[in-house]
């Protein structure tokens, strides 16, 4: 299979560390900085290099590196959603599984059409396709390196014990993914989950910031899930068009024409072919990545509410409790701790919940401005471009 | 000539042209250094030197190009059918047109890189006139409009009518301007009449628009939609670029059929040219018949420039369609593309409506307004243009096929002849047979039939040389004057879709660097 690995911090390109600006506000400071600094792709998984640079006191060294695999990413993120302790919290979302299946099927229909091509097609639609490849195989890295960075960048998470774990120990984790039955748990988990959002969500909110954040959330979740199937799609066709511009810049070539008009068709075509492979790369970046990491965002955000939600619902539900008791005089002290637990969760996740809140807009408000602005000035570029091609 | 080179020279050196491509907007430094490297020879591996030095009568090309900012792609192009310039004989005649010109793509960037200013398409409209002004000039003035289609009756009796308008300044006509009714019917009896009389001696007649049952049928039913429109202003434009091709071949001008087409109000029914007629059925067997014999005949070909001429016409076909499915699969996609930017737009505006954060919320309202405009642009133009250049490969495509059937008459003319010699060789044997017979009586009735009978057959066979002869001839200069006029056809529709291009470059540029300042005052 490919290497994706070249030598060196340079791996990711100027591009892909662009992704990394998705959440702006990163501040790397000396205390924790990590990166992926090197990937590998094998057969059917991917390694990913973790380099950590740290000063603090927490590790035996101030540089060093693991090799992790998707489902050790994961892990993390599940025990971030698990701990109690992280309720009031944002969790980073997780990245998504390395999925190289539609592009490994590409390459294998290419192969097997071989025969029917001419071999000038035959070498430029390898190269697009194994462009392709990698140009998916430096995402999923790029995705990846952004959940440790925003763990990483996490006041409260960057403490984390299993974190500390994940980037020091050198050994693997043995944190095998799910077998059927975990999974099967982990479904009806969901189900529960999403039956009692419903009930809790019913619950309005005294308090109006998050009674605004819940209704703001919901709405955006589902416009932001909507425009990113759609950006896709765009994506997609956009780099359909520059394949049939390959396919007919090939046709051209092969009719052996002399004629100077046809010869500056053919370059026409070829250069279109790289502009619209380029836009819908671009447009990729900038706008589909955008659009589909903040609807993981979006929900880590809903996640939140939900959990603050619930908590308020328990904490409201210790209360009745505490009043029967003592109306009945009945098992009084229980109640009363019960409540106070309650309640003190359910302080705890509002206050921090609300600051979180807050830090998301910032975030995604930056992320977009960002984006959008080097999407504008990329098609800027490109259509000037061509304006200089046809020579006026 | 141009038809005689294989796959170019260019070949070779191609695989460097696409390479450099590959880098975008290291395209332009790339070949700037190359061509700061050489200034006075032009992009050196891809052309034969020959074609230089041939048409080395004015300045040097590369060194014209370089001083006049001026000057661009398509002036250069232009330079060959400039009715000025002193290389025109040379470049008109199937001779392969200099090419030097590829250079342009790449010479031009360097003055170019500087001026970010877009020139009008001034340029663009010489080259048009220049063109048509050779095309017509000396040889002929008619001009065809097929327009205004018109539903005629009801139900499944129903049909378009097309106004022909024909505007000429040819003495041939009765007027300088005039105008009929015709119906697609009319169109295919023209055609039909024309090919019985032309085809067989050896011109290329240019074969009608096809039928379309389906597309007919949605507009005799009546169906007001899109695709029934579309059908309609397809199949017009396709009965207009028709007559034009066929009033632009000089023999078929002088005809009486096709006058009679143009001028007459009203025209006899050509019922022959339904499919399912007797005579549809008719020429279905026909051209079964032919396609066995053509199976059949072995010829000798003696003449190899019709051997090779066949080859790639053979070649051109097969490139041709792949090229029209290609183009095909282009329209659709853009179609495609169209639609999914208008989805995603509409996506944005939402988006940007939930957005509470003000001045992010207005740009994404403005991005959505944005890919609006992009996806209407890409619609009305370059998806357009690549529509034409689909109608046109598809005309080619039938064109060729008549360019086949045209050679396919010349083996059976041969054939013909070769039958009346060997029928001519059988009688002379026969005559032989009957000197050395002893029947005096019957012999010399015998002997005088036989003579006569040679003596037809002597004419024939004289007749079918000259028949070959000429349908050879003939056959030699339609095939020079097809290859004129694809390459002139292509250039027309190229050009008319590089300027749509630029024009959608410059429209895309105002609506981006509107946008940037939106996206910017995000705070």
């Amino acid at each position: 299979q490919q290497e994706g690995s070249d030598d060196g911090p340079d791996f990711l390109s100027e591009e892909d560390r662009g992704l990394r600006a998705i959440n702006v506000d990163l501040q790397t400071d000396a205390a924790l900085q990590v990166d992926i600094s090197d990937a590998l792709s094998e057969r059917d998984k991917v390694k990913f290099t973790v380099h950590t640079k740290s000063s603090l006191p927490n590790f035996k060294q101030n540089e060093f590196s693991v090799v992790r695999q998707h489902e050790e990413f994961i892990w993390l993120h599940d025990s971030f959603v698990e701990n109690e302790d992280y309720a009031g919290y944002i969790i980073p979302p997780a990245p998504p599984r390395p999925d190289f299946d539609a592009s490994r099927e590409k390459l294998q229909k290419l192969g097997e059409g071989e025969g029917s091509m001419t071999k000038e097609e035959f070498t430029k639609m390898k190269q697009e396709l194994e462009a392709e490849y990698l140009a998916i195989f430096k995402k999923t890295v790029a995705m990846h390196e952004v959940f440790l960075c925003r763990v990483a960048a996490h006041p409260i998470l960057r403490k984390d014990l299993n974190f500390h774990v994940f980037l020091e120990y050198n050994q693997d984790l043995s944190v095998r993914g799910k077998n059927k039955k975990e999974k099967l748990e982990d479904f009806f988990k969901n189900m529960v989950k999403s039956a009692d959002g419903v009930i809790v969500s019913g619950v309005k909110d005294v308090d109006d910031f998050f009674e605004h954040e819940r209704t703001f959330l919901v709405e955006y979740h589902n416009r932001v899930k909507d425009a990113s199937a759609k950006s896709d799609k765009m994506t997609r066709s956009h780099k359909n068009v520059a394949d049939d511009y390959n396919r007919i810049g090939s046709s051209l070539y092969a009719l052996g024409t002399q004629d100077s008009t046809d010869i500056l068709f053919l370059h026409t075509v070829f250069f279109f072919q790289k502009i619209e492979a380029r836009v819908s790369a671009d447009e990729d970046l900038k706008l589909s990545d955008l659009l589909k990491y903040y609807l993981r965002e979006s929900q880590a955000a809903k996640d939140l509410l939900y959990r603050r939600s619930r908590s308020l619902v328990d904490y409201e539900n210790a209360n009745k409790a505490l009043d029967k008791a003592r109306a009945k005089n009945k098992d009084v002290l229980q109640a009363e701790t019960t409540q106070q637990i309650c309640c003190q969760k359910f302080e705890k996740i509002s206050e921090s919940a609300k600051q979180e809140l807050i830090d998301f807009k910032t975030r995604r408000v930056a992320a977009f401005r960002k984006n959008l602005v080097e999407l504008a000035e990329l098609e800027l570029k490109h259509a000037k471009v061509i304006g200089v091609l046809s020579g006026l | 000539m141009a038809a005689e080179r294989e796959p170019p020279p260019l070949g070779e050196a191609r695989p460097g042209e696409p390479e450099e491509l590959e880098d975008g907007e290291d395209l332009f430094t790339s070949t700037v250094s190359t061509l700061e490297s050489s200034p006075s020879s032009p992009e050196p591996a891809s052309l034969p030197a020959e074609d230089l030095s041939t048409n080395s009568n004015g300045p040097k090309p590369a060194e014209m190009m370089l001083d006049d900012d001026r000057e661009d792609l398509f002036a250069e192009a232009t330079e060959e059918v400039s009715l000025d310039s002193p290389e025109r004989d040379p470049i008109l005649s199937p001779e392969p047109t200099p090419a030097i010109t590829p250079v342009t793509p790449t010479a031009l960037i360097a003055p170019r890189l500087e001026s970010k200013s877009i020139a009008a398409p001034v340029i663009f409209d010489r080259s048009r006139e220049e063109i048509e002004e050779e095309a017509n000039g000396d040889l002929f003035d008619i001009e065809i409009n097929v327009s205004d289609p018109e539903k005629v009756g009801d139900g499944m009796n129903a049909y378009m009518a097309y106004r022909v308008t024909t505007k000429t300044s040819l003495s041939m006509f009765h007027k300088n301007e005039f105008s009929v009714k015709r119906r697609f019917s009319d169109f295919l009896g023209l055609h039909s009449k024309l090919a019985t009389k032309y085809m067989h001696v050896g011109y290329i007649v240019p074969p009608a628009p096809e039928k379309s049952i389906v597309g007919m049928t949605k507009v005799k039913v009546g169906k007001e939609d899109s695709s029934s429109t579309e059908f309609v202003e397809k199949r017009r434009a396709a009965l207009e670029r028709y007559l034009q091709r066929t009033v632009k071949h000089p023999t078929l001008l002088q005809d009486p059929d096709l006058r009679q087409f143009l001028e007459s109000s009203e025209l006899p029914r050509a019922v022959n040219t339904q499919a399912l007629s007797g005579a549809g059925i008719l020429r279905m067997v026909n051209k079964a018949a032919d396609a066995v014999n053509k199976m059949t005949i072995k010829m000798n070909e003696s003449d190899a420039w019709f051997e090779e001429k066949q080859q790639q016409f053979e070649n051109l076909d097969q490139q041709l369609r792949k090229l029209h499915t290609s183009v095909e699969a282009l329209v659709c996609h853009r179609k495609e593309l169209s639609v999914n930017t208008a989805a995603f737009a509409k996506s944005a505006a939402m988006l940007g409506n939930s957005e509470d954060h003000t001045a992010l919320s207005r740009a994404l309202s403005q991005l959505a307004e944005v890919e609006e405009k992009i996806d209407q642009l890409h619609q009305e133009q370059a998806f357009a243009d690549f529509y034409v250049f689909s109608e046109l490969l598809g005309d080619y495509i039938r064109l060729i096929a008549a360019v086949k059937g045209v050679f396919d008459h010349r083996m059976k003319c041969w054939q013909k002849w070769q039958d009346a010699q060997v029928t001519l060789q059988k009688k002379r044997e026969a005559e032989a047979k009957l000197q050395l017979a002893n029947k005096p009586d019957k012999l010399q009735q015998a002997k005088d039939e036989i003579k006569e009978e040679i003596e037809e057959w002597e004419t024939k066979v004289q007749q079918g040389e000259k028949d070959f002869e000429q349908i050879s001839k003939t056959i030699r200069k339609e095939v020079g004057r097809f290859e004129k006029e694809r390459v002139k056809d292509f250039k027309t529709v190229i050009i008319k879709y590089l300027e749509s291009l630029v024009q959608t470059q410059q429209q895309l540029i105002k609506y981006w660097e509107a946008f940037l300042p939106e996206a910017k005052a995000i705070a």
